[in-house]
């Protein structure tokens, strides 16, 4: 219950609450929303939670909103167990999917609304609610209705309305997915500089592993109910654990590898690994556009350190910044290539066939499903 | 080149004229229906407002100048105090009940608006009998008051205000419930959960989002509820016992009673432009809120 105005300092720490989840369950039916989740959300961190429509990432922010009561487990902000808490006395920001902007007030009485229950004055609550709209520079804009506003100015007359109260925890459940693709981008730097400003918890609900990846500090990977992964973006994009992180984070394609002895083989073909690999469970090497590129016709010398892979150009497809080359390789596969657009390079065409190559720690190899002892963090 | 911009001249002249040949063919789609409003609606309320206006001599206002009788003021009271007595009591009654039936699962709903609905299926004059036997001095419930020990002699619960007003809530109340629950319905549960997640008790939430929210429907039901009441006739007829008089048993009086064509249209026209004075009065009061409350 702070009445100060929002926080300018950028001081984040004192201003926010770590999250503790543990072992949560959430059964409808026999469907599982929630199998067995654990996970430690540290104090101003922006933590997305990452899935396909029916991983469970909605039901968890639910949880931790206490819309959803868990079948069991335990949910703690700071020292405090509040899966028992009724959502109203959980003091904790929301942003909704359809922003849930109250149609019969103006923008400035939907700002003012939370701060009416906290019973603060008159003039503070003007004053932070003038503070509030420009913070997402919608100064001037406090007598319009809610039905006056554009997509991204609701957008943002929701972002303002929770966090005017000023909690320690922020949820957002997939806010920026009304939006088109220009003011989405706009829009989650927006909401990244906001989090870094006002320093609270963030937890972000997105099934766009782009906007996952643009914003978090880490991103946690749900599906069915479980957590595949959790890690920083890039810890994630270059180190997936599982075939199912390396599928739905960025581009990539699949091809089956036989294991043996702690190494891989393609195609017949042994690898270069970065490391061994334990257990003898299919596996399969993923393959990102970006890290290949075209190995000359005749190799000067057959570079080590380097995997390589032949096959023949399908189709290439023009995407401005870039060109996509598609390659058929053995067995009806098909990988692509990435090749940045700049000059007058020539591009190998349809038919031609070409060799490509990748370095060993771009070589990625994980198993097909997830292994058991991976389930809980 | 010039062929070419004659060519997209005679094209936007046939492009214009199928525009008109589209309109007129709903024009004489419209033209039966609106024939028949014409006749069966307007032309009757013409011939209405001018039979009041005229006798024998030609004009005259002397039909109006005899509902200055104090009679007849003392019957609008009646019929404006029973409209509004039965309007509120089908809002109290009436939200509650669409409150719920808007929590329920489909099918639960379905089941209990079923319910709501199943006394449209039944005579408006076999209800009201049917109250009549029920409220009578020897009726039913006088008899478990009685029982019950609530009151030592039976009420007077009918032929009397009281009683019209309970039949009368009975047959309203459905006009109330389902443009509350349509309106209820159509209120995103993220509404609610977002009163709630800002702070909102459960009962707060409801006052200050939930119940401004269902205000449409609110006001279409009340403004239904009371032009259907001012109009009514059978029920207060029976369950009044000629004690309640409303204004439309004033019109039938003068009809059956003194044949006086234009006494009866004169007390027409002025409960018409009475209800019409009503009408536009909510949808100014109720209108701002509507629009306000509709937007989303």
């Amino acid at each position: 219950m702070t009445s100060g105005p929002l926080r300018s300092d950028g001081v984040g720490s004192a201003a926010a609450l770590p999250i503790t989840v543990s072992n949560i369950r959430k059964n409808y039916g026999n469907y599982r929303a929630l199998d067995d989740v654990s996970l430690d959300i540290h104090s101003g961190e922006f933590l997305t939670l990452l899935g396909p429509s029916g991983s469970g990432k909605t039901t968890l922010l639910m949880v931790l909103s206490g819309f959803v009561r868990p079948d069991s487990g335990s949910v703690r902000f700071a020292d405090r167990e509040v899966v028992l808490l009724p959502p109203h006395k959980r003091d904790i920001g929301m942003v909704f999917q359809n922003y849930a902007l109250f149609p019969h007030m103006t923008v400035a009485g939907n700002l003012a609304y939370p701060l009416k229950l906290r019973r603060v004055d008159r003039a503070k609550i003007a004053e932070r609610v003038e503070k509030a709209l420009d913070l997402v520079q919608l100064g001037g804009l406090g007598a319009r209705r809610v039905d006056e506003l554009s997509g991204g100015q609701r957008q943002r007359v929701a972002l303002a309305r929770a966090v005017i109260f000023e909690p320690r925890i922020l949820l957002m459940d997939e806010p920026l997915s009304a939006l088109d693709k220009n003011l989405r981008e706009q829009m989650q730097l927006e909401v990244r500089r906001l989090h870094d400003r006002l320093g609270m918890t963030t937890v972000y609900v997105t099934h766009d592993q782009r906007e996952a990846l643009t914003m978090s500090d880490r991103i946690a990977v749900l599906d069915k109910g479980r957590i595949q992964q959790i890690d920083p973006p890039q810890a994630l994009y270059d180190n997936p654990k599982t075939h199912f992180v390396a599928d739905f984070i960025g581009e990539s394609f699949s091809l089956p590898v036989t294991i043996c002895d702690g190494g891989a083989t393609l195609f017949g073909h042994p690898l270069h690994l970065p490391h061994k690999i334990t257990g003898s469970a299919p596996h399969f090497l993923v393959l990102r556009p970006e890290k290949l590129t075209l190995l000359p016709e005749h190799p000067t010398d057959a570079a080590a350190g380097i995997n390589e892979i032949k096959g023949q150009v399908r189709q290439s497809v023009f995407h401005g910044d870039s060109v996509m080359i598609y390659v058929a390789v053995r067995d009806g596969h098909e990988i692509a290539l990435r090749v940045p657009h700049r000059g007058k390079v020539t591009l190998p065409q349809p038919g031609d066939h070409v060799s490509l190559g990748y370095g060993v720690e771009d070589t990625i190899v994980v198993p097909a499903t997830m292994p058991v002892e991976g389930g809980m963090r | 080149m010039r062929d070419a911009e004659s060519g997209f001249r005679l094209n936007e002249a046939s492009l214009v004229k199928q525009a008109f040949a589209e309109q007129l063919k709903l024009l004489s789609l419209s033209f039966p229906a609106l024939l028949l409003v014409g006749f069966i609606v307007l032309a009757p309320i013409a011939w209405l407002s001018w039979l009041s206006f005229v006798d024998a001599d030609g004009f005259t206002l002397a039909n109006y100048e005899r509902l200055l009788n104090p009679s007849y003021g003392l019957t609008l009271s009646t019929t404006f105090q029973l409209a509004f007595l039965v309007t509120a009591i089908c809002v109290l009654l009436g939200y509650p009940l669409a409150y719920i039936a808007a929590q329920l699962s489909a099918g639960a709903a379905r089941i209990m608006l079923l319910c709501v609905l199943f006394p449209f299926w039944t005579s408006l004059l076999v209800r009201t009998y049917a109250w009549l036997v029920l409220l009578q001095k020897r009726g039913q419930i006088n008899t478990w008051l009685q029982d019950w020990g609530f009151t030592d002699a039976p009420l007077r619960l009918v032929y009397n205000f009281t009683g019209t007003a309970i039949g009368m809530v009975h047959i309203m109340l459905p006009f109330m419930i389902l443009p509350l629950y349509a309106a209820m319905k159509s209120i995103d549960e993220n509404y609610m959960r977002a009163a709630a997640n800002l702070g909102a008790s459960p009962t707060q939430a409801f006052w200050q989002i939930h119940v401004p929210l269902s205000l449409p429907g609110l006001g279409a039901g009340v403004m239904v509820v009371f032009v259907l009441s001012l109009g009514f006739y059978v029920t207060p007829d029976l369950l009044g016992g000629g004690r309640v008089m409303m204004w439309s048993m004033q019109i039938e009086r003068s009809l059956s009673v003194y044949s006086d064509w234009g006494a009866a249209s004169a007390l027409g026209v002025v409960l018409l432009v009475i209800t019409l004075a009503m009408l536009w009065l909510f949808s100014r009061l109720t209108g701002v809120v509507g629009a306000a409350a509709g937007g989303k």
